[in-house]
């Protein structure tokens, strides 16, 4: 659902079709109001986006790849709020956002290859914005939240589907290569998907976690296949139970209506996964990919900080401080093990690397954990 | 903010209603900083508070009591500001934790439900326990391993605070050895040292790493005349010839920093050895008593010097047997540690036994956490270790397996006042 809240002109009413990834975002025939959407020419090193002033309201962005590289494109208000984003826009279509944006200063990016802070620009919105009343805040942080988690679920079933055809095909080399990124999406939203606590398991369980009698599925059962004996031949219908498992959990994922509190301890509860699972390399035993994951949480935890942001700043300024330098601090020792477009195998770092990742999170989690009681106020 | 400061003895059994806008309490540092209720004077009793003030630290020549958790810190953070605020953060915690209070201003049950408490609370209800905690600077503060100043300290660390040679036959183990901070925790009760040891960790998240700790348990010294020796667990008295409280004199001579041994901020401070020294135990059990007896220099029951009746009597290095040769061998571990020895050397031991559970070689991985304060280790602990070294029988039996150094400001002398203050001023 949309958030008209934050602005004084009269809303269009609730939009569908909030520029999934994965569905091709419909154009549901509502007109922004800087009149006709605006091209983002998106290459591997680029990012023209067709104008830098509207007026505001709903802006609609119609982003074109032409790069050799999957992007992304995100609005982003400060303290990078994700505004509204589009994921996974693979090389050579088009996708377009919708997006609500009150009057102020946002800024625009690509994220070619989807890593790091991408190529960014300003973004000018001008027109009437009525300050928001408190309970309005919290509102629009979880709407803003939500529309993360659309973009995200979207996502992981594109990857996801795209996985199971790769096990299913019987290639392995790009089986294995998809595994890491379909995992992403999961991850940025782990404490969404354990909401449902039947599913969780069967999609993510670790073998040692699974209760006598439960069989071994999910994204793990394949990554030790693919790891271990490299034999996937009789993986079909493992790949198949992943995929509607999936799809079933984005559905539920996506109905959701989650409070700010679930958005505050959802912040904490990934980084606790970070320290806990990640760090210690038991997440990805077989494929060694755990810095995916835990790079995943870290920006899940980031976006749900963020969305929370204008009620935080309001209430306790100092803690965003905090948490902005811890993010910022965790964002740099954890970048030193950048491979490529992904990240180095967990058992390439060595201990002394791992305390220090160790210690990012624990100082970042700290203040984390009391974000709950400010919002609880 | 309602600042609610209960002894643990009286948190329990208030109806927990959760202080408004505690939430955030924590945040600045400044919250923690409450004021502070003075303790009970320290007394007679295991459970009472040892004062936190003073002109020395506590935990020095404070009454050995019976548990340890010692642990030592890497900086992390490049933040002159931040350290200084923590060592303010960790000091009020300290003074209010030591009176047998909750670390943090709110406590363990009083904030609100959906906010992490300020204390851990597992030493809810139970008493002060004669906790003292005792801080202490590694040389790597002042310059890091690249020789690096990192806060602007270099000029001021101690000559005194001169890196430990190589000593023979050590196997030290850099990750357990080291730091730039340390914290000694001592107390009656396990639970309690703990307690402390975990809740100043926490509030130095960001600010400061654990990078090692030591459990200790059956203090292996006396620091007073009132306290009997204990036994290391080689079976033996420990500390029968150390430093007490009652020698003056000798704590102006041998422990204390004096004015003009400079730097002033040490004034009033000592300089903390501590040795992990790891006791092939299985191997000593098989050794006869007598053999035992020579290695030390002392009887095993009375704990007499070779040669004596009681524990307390005076070592006479001069003594021979029937056969003429010295009742108290050139090897023996008393007769190499002697002051008459090390040009009248003396330490303030206050070790612990420790057993870490065991090696997966069926073999218990147990031994001395050695602690000795002092006035100068250039002057004290290097020579006396320099001859156990090189010459102890005893080393057959041991493995020093790491190493610590710090100096360890002057006291706190008021509320206001902060571990290391005039270091950093």
């Amino acid at each position: 659902m949309r958030t008209t809240r934050f602005v004084a002109l009269a809303a269009a009413g609730a939009l569908a079709g909030i520029g999934l990834a994965g569905c091709g975002a419909k154009d549901d025939g509502s007109k922004d109001a800087a009149g006709g959407a605006i091209a983002v020419k998106a290459t591997d090193t680029a990012c023209e986006v067709g104008s830098t002033t509207v007026g505001a309201g709903t802006v609609v962005f119609n982003v074109t790849n032409s790069g050799a590289k999957v992007t992304e494109f995100y609005v982003y208000a400060a303290g990078d709020r994700v505004m509204g984003e589009v994921e996974n826009v693979v090389p050579g279509i088009s996708r377009e956002l919708h997006v609500e944006l009150p009057a102020g200063t946002y800024e625009t990016a690509c994220k070619p290859g989807m890593i790091g802070k991408g190529i960014r620009g300003a973004l000018t919105v001008s027109g009437s914005s009525a300050p928001l009343t408190d309970n309005a805040a919290l509102a629009a942080a979880t709407d803003s939240y939500q529309r993360y988690v659309q973009s995200q679920t979207g996502a992981l079933l594109d990857k996801t589907t795209e996985f199971v055809t790769a096990v299913k095909t019987g290639d392995v080399a790009g089986a294995k290569a998809l595994f890491p990124v379909a995992r992403t999406y999961w991850e940025r939203i782990e404490p969404v998907a354990e909401i449902f606590g039947d599913l969780d398991p069967k999609i993510d369980g670790r073998e040692e976690v699974l209760e006598e009698g439960m069989e071994f599925t999910g994204f793990h059962r394949l990554e030790k296949d693919l790891w271990t004996t490299g034999d996937i031949s009789k993986d079909g219908p493992i790949a198949d139970r992943l995929l509607s498992d999936v799809k079933e959990i984005v559905a539920k994922a996506n109905a959701e209506r989650l409070s700010p509190l679930n958005l505050a301890n959802g912040a904490k509860e990934l980084l606790d996964e970070v320290a806990t699972g990640k760090i210690t390399g038991e997440e990805d035993r077989y494929s060694h990919t755990d810095l995916w994951d835990f790079n995943a949480n870290v920006e899940g935890s980031k976006a749900a900080i963020a969305a929370l942001r204008p009620v935080l700043t309001e209430r306790a300024p100092e803690l965003v401080t905090s948490l902005d330098s811890g993010f910022a601090t965790v964002d740099t020792t954890l970048g030193k093990h950048r491979a490529g477009d992904g990240w180095k195998l967990h058992t390439e770092l060595s201990q002394a690397d791992l305390k220090d990742l160790s210690d990012a999170i624990n100082a970042l989690a700290e203040p984390i954990s009391k974000v709950a009681a400010v919002v609880a106020k | 903010m309602t600042e609610k400061r209960l002894s643990r003895r009286r948190a329990i059994g208030i109806a927990g209603a959760g202080v408004a806008g505690v939430g955030i309490a924590g945040v600045t540092g400044a919250a923690l900083r409450g004021a502070f209720d003075p303790p009970l004077s320290a007394g007679a009793s295991p459970s009472d508070a040892v004062d936190f003030h003073g002109e020395h630290q506590a935990g020095i020549t404070t009454e050995v009591p019976d548990r340890l958790h010692f642990v030592a810190f890497d900086v992390v953070t490049k933040d002159r500001a931040r350290l200084v605020e923590l060592l303010q953060d960790w000091t009020a915690a300290a003074a209010r934790m030591t009176a047998g209070q909750d670390a943090g201003v709110i406590g363990a049950v009083n904030g609100s439900p959906e906010a992490p408490p300020d204390d851990t609370g597992e030493a809810l209800s139970l008493p002060p326990s004669g906790l003292t905690l005792t801080v202490g600077f590694g040389p790597s503060l002042f310059r890091d391993a690249d020789g690096r100043d990192r806060f602007g300290l270099a000029e001021r660390r101690p000559a005194a605070l001169a890196d430990l040679p190589r000593f023979p036959g050590e196997a030290l183990r850099p990750e357990i050895s080291g730091g730039d901070l340390c914290v000694q925790a001592c107390a009656n009760d396990p639970q309690v040292a703990v307690h402390a040891i975990r809740n100043l960790a926490r509030i130095g998240m960001g600010v400061v790493s654990v990078r090692w700790s030591q459990l200790g348990f059956g203090r292996t010294s006396s620091t007073s005349r009132d306290q009997a020796t204990p036994r290391n667990l080689f079976g033996f008295k420990d500390g029968t010839a150390n430093l007490k409280i009652e020698d003056t004199a000798l704590l102006r001579e041998q422990l204390w920093v004096q004015p003009g041994d400079g730097p002033e901020w040490m004034t009033g401070g000592a300089y903390l050895v501590t040795r992990k020294i790891r006791m092939i135990i299985e191997t000593w059990d098989r050794t006869s008593l007598g053999e035992q007896e020579e290695l030390v220099g002392r009887a095993k029951g009375s704990g007499a010097p070779l040669g004596q009746h009681d524990e307390f009597d005076p070592i006479n290095l001069k003594a021979t047997g029937p056969d003429d040769r010295p009742r108290i061998t050139e090897t023996a571990h008393v007769r190499l540690a002697h002051p008459d020895q090390n040009n009248g050397a003396r330490l303030l031991r206050r070790g612990y036994n420790y057993v870490d559970g065991s090696d997966g070689l069926g073999r218990l991985d147990a031994g001395l956490f050695f602690i000795a304060y002092q006035r100068d280790p250039r002057r004290q602990f290097v020579p006396i270790q320099t001859q156990l070294a090189r010459h102890d029988g005893l080393n057959e039996y041991l493995r020093h397996v790491s190493s610590g150094l710090f100096a360890c400001p002057p006291g706190v002398r008021e509320p206001g006042d902060f571990w290391g203050r005039a270091l950093f001023d």
